[in-house]
């Protein structure tokens, strides 16, 4: 049976019996594992965001317990850069002595006599509630250096005393979410979500705008008019920028565009959601224009042979057959192209001005749910209630794009086809 | 032959350096069928699309000799592409409806003259479809995708979208081909009926098909009419030797 030459076999139940292959099997198995575990890892991840965003569901008690734990291990915790009162740690810098203050300390807070110069610091008493990087004296976050605990006992009873206030908090976390303020860092912290989902509909919708076109149009010039030659060198050069590191396409905005663009429309806010829509654009571009330059040309030439039989030009070749030919496959590069435009942190942090303001006039700055996460994540204590929105804006992203892409699977693609290409 | 529609002058053409049409002279009378037949690769199809100039398309073509029809040469640099198209309409080999409603791709061509009129569309695409023969099947799905119908409804929706237009000239390329032998016969009697007020000039591989629907048989071999005559004189007594292999299946 195994023998070089296959020698003829009569055709008997023996020779048709089945047989196990093994190196089949194992490579099916192999195959479909990667598949399931690549699926499992998307679920993972997103099942990951949404846990941390939980507290913000479950009210009130959690997070105090949180808030709790958070100020206890804060003690103990032997990392913690912050200098307590009796046993000062030598490596700990801005670390303050209760008696000898030193007059450079940086956020330092003394109990009893503030210092004029002392930058963010924030007295015990009167408290800013606006005040912007303002250490406050019971939640002493990791990162905060700087930051004086007077006494154990002392600030123990305060954070009690606090956890009492956050409770309050909690209970309107979620009529919160939906007004117009973020102002996640302060006394009275205020997480709504509604601006950044403006910014961020705002700036998406103005990159789309100029990229949607351009990209789409470009793709049908290479598709129906370039020549093979000119189509091999435009192709490949666009596909680069989509290799181009979005830092730089930020940086050339920060720096370059929002001048110019300044220059032209004059506007107040120098960087704002036109700027950063205009540099996204520039990100998606590349994007759309590969996929739907794809689905363009892979338009069968017969299309174009009947079209151009019945006496039609190029144009109208190009613009009545085969672009509606090709609506799923552009569909499907905008919708890359809008989910791009949606998560991209780099640019909206470095052109977008990152201000959360309501508003519809485009030249206004803006701050996207992208850029929030990036900007913020760093500073937020583990397990706070900022942290958890933090989280839940991820998970908001998630299930946005997810959304659009169902919507685009189910409804809008099966419309847009059958007005294009009948029933 | 009275009425000459197409007269061909030592028509050449060339893909890059390759010769693939030598020299042909032919005249081609109106509103007759020409049939035009010989064996794969002999330059039948080629000849085809110089008629409405399709090969400008292809970037490696380049032909020298003339084309006159009804006295003008669609050659000439100062003839337009679009237009000459419009005059005459070409049915291919694969019947290649648009991916539309089966109502937009006869309306199509109108479209693009710019013709918008619902009334006038309507008309248009009724009486296409009627000559056509296929208006009774269709009448009721013309909201319909075109992909959705059989090859062969596929095949007259394509001829049909090429009535449209009201070209003088139809070429078919094998228009039936890939068709079963019943739409090849309605097909067949459509070239008939069209011919009363069409020139067409239809490529086939089927003997039995070029001697039933046409009036004049053309012979082409690697690139070279052969022959050319009446449909019953070319496959009842053919004059070269070729021909005559050729028709009675001696090769080919």
């Amino acid at each position: 049976m195994n023998s070089q030459v296959p020698t003829k076999q009569n055709f008997t139940k023996e020779s048709l019996k089945k047989q196990f292959r093994l190196s089949e099997f194992l490579a099916e198995k192999i195959i479909s594992s990667v598949a399931f575990l690549s699926i499992a890892i998307i679920f993972l991840i997103f099942i990951f965001v949404f846990k941390e965003s939980l507290p913000i569901f479950s009210q009130g008690k959690e997070s105090v317990k949180t808030e709790m734990q958070q100020s206890t291990a804060s003690n103990d915790k032997p990392e913690s850069y912050g200098a307590e009162t009796e046993s000062l740690q030598p490596e700990s810098y801005g670390g303050v002595e209760k008696e000898e203050l030193q007059p450079e300390s940086y956020g330092g807070v003394e109990k009893e006599e503030l210092q004029p110069e002392s930058y963010g610091g924030v007295e015990k008493e009167n408290l800013q509630p606006e005040s912007y990087g303002g250490v406050e004296k019971e939640e002493l976050q990791p990162e905060s250096y700087g930051g004086v605990e007077v006494e154990p006992l002392v600030a123990e009873d305060n954070s009690a005393a606090t956890a009492e206030v956050k409770e309050e908090k909690e209970s309107s976390i979620w009529d919160s979410l939906l007004t117009p303020d973020w102002v996640p860092v302060s006394e009275n912290p205020r997480f709504g979500l509604l601006s950044l989902l403006i910014g961020t509909l705002k700036v998406t919708i103005i990159s789309m705008l100029i990229a949607g076109p351009i990209a789409i149009l470009a793709a049908l010039y290479t598709a129906c008019f370039a020549s093979k030659r000119t189509k091999e060198i435009i192709k490949p050069i666009i596909e680069m920028l989509a290799a181009f590191p979005s830092v730089v396409i930020g940086f050339f905005a920060l720096m370059i565009m929002a001048t110019f663009f300044q220059d032209i429309f004059g506007y107040d806010s120098r960087l704002n959601a036109f700027v950063g829509g205009v540099a996204m654009a520039l990100a998606s571009i590349p994007i759309i224009y590969t996929i739907s330059e794809d689905a363009l040309s892979s338009i069968p030439k017969t299309y174009t042979e009947a079209s151009l039989a019945l006496g039609a030009n190029k144009w109208q070749t190009a613009f009545y057959v085969v672009l509606p030919a090709a609506t799923p496959g552009i569909f499907a590069a905008l919708l890359l192209g809008v989910g791009r435009v949606f998560g991209e942190t780099m640019i909206a942090l470095m052109a977008t001005g990152n201000a959360a303001l309501m508003s519809a006039n485009p030249f206004e700055s803006v701050r996207t749910f992208a850029a929030t996460i990036g900007a913020e994540m760093a500073e937020t204590v583990f397990g706070e209630t900022h942290y958890s929105v933090l989280f839940f804006i991820g998970s908001l992203l998630f299930i946005f794009s997810f959304g659009l892409n169902a919507l685009a699977e189910f409804y809008v693609k099966g419309r847009l086809i059958k007005k294009f290409q009948g029933k | 032959m009275k009425d000459i529609k197409i007269q061909v002058n030592d028509l050449s053409l060339y893909y890059g350096e390759k010769k693939a049409l030598k020299e042909i002279t032919m005249q081609v009378p109106a509103n007759k069928v020409t049939a035009l037949i010989g064996p794969s690769g002999c330059g039948k199809s080629t000849f085809l699309r110089c008629i409405n100039r399709m090969n400008d398309l292809i970037p490696s073509v380049s032909i020298t000799g003339q084309m006159l029809v009804e006295g003008v040469d669609i050659y000439d640099k100062n003839v337009d592409v679009v237009n000459i198209r419009k005059k005459i309409g070409m049915v291919f080999q694969k019947s290649n409806p648009f991916p539309k409603s089966i109502y937009e791709n006869v309306a199509y061509g109108s479209r693009i003259n710019g013709i918008n009129d619902k009334n006038t569309l309507d008309e248009i695409v009724e009486t296409s479809l009627r000559q056509a023969a296929i208006w009774d099947e269709l009448k009721d799905r013309l909201g319909d995708s075109a992909l959705g119908l059989s090859g062969g409804q596929q095949q007259r929706l394509c001829i049909a979208r090429t009535l449209a237009v009201s070209p003088d000239i139809i070429l078919m390329d094998e228009p039936a081909s890939a068709l079963d032998p019943i739409s090849t016969s309605k097909i067949e009697e459509l070239v008939h009926e069209l011919k009363e007020q069409y020139t067409i000039i239809i490529v086939t591989h089927n003997m039995q098909q070029a001697a039933r629907t046409s009036d004049h048989t053309a012979f082409f071999y690697m690139g070279e009419l052969i022959e050319m005559g009446k449909t019953n004189e070319i496959f009842t007594k053919p004059e070269k030797k070729q021909t005559e292999d050729y028709i009675t299946g001696r090769f080919g």
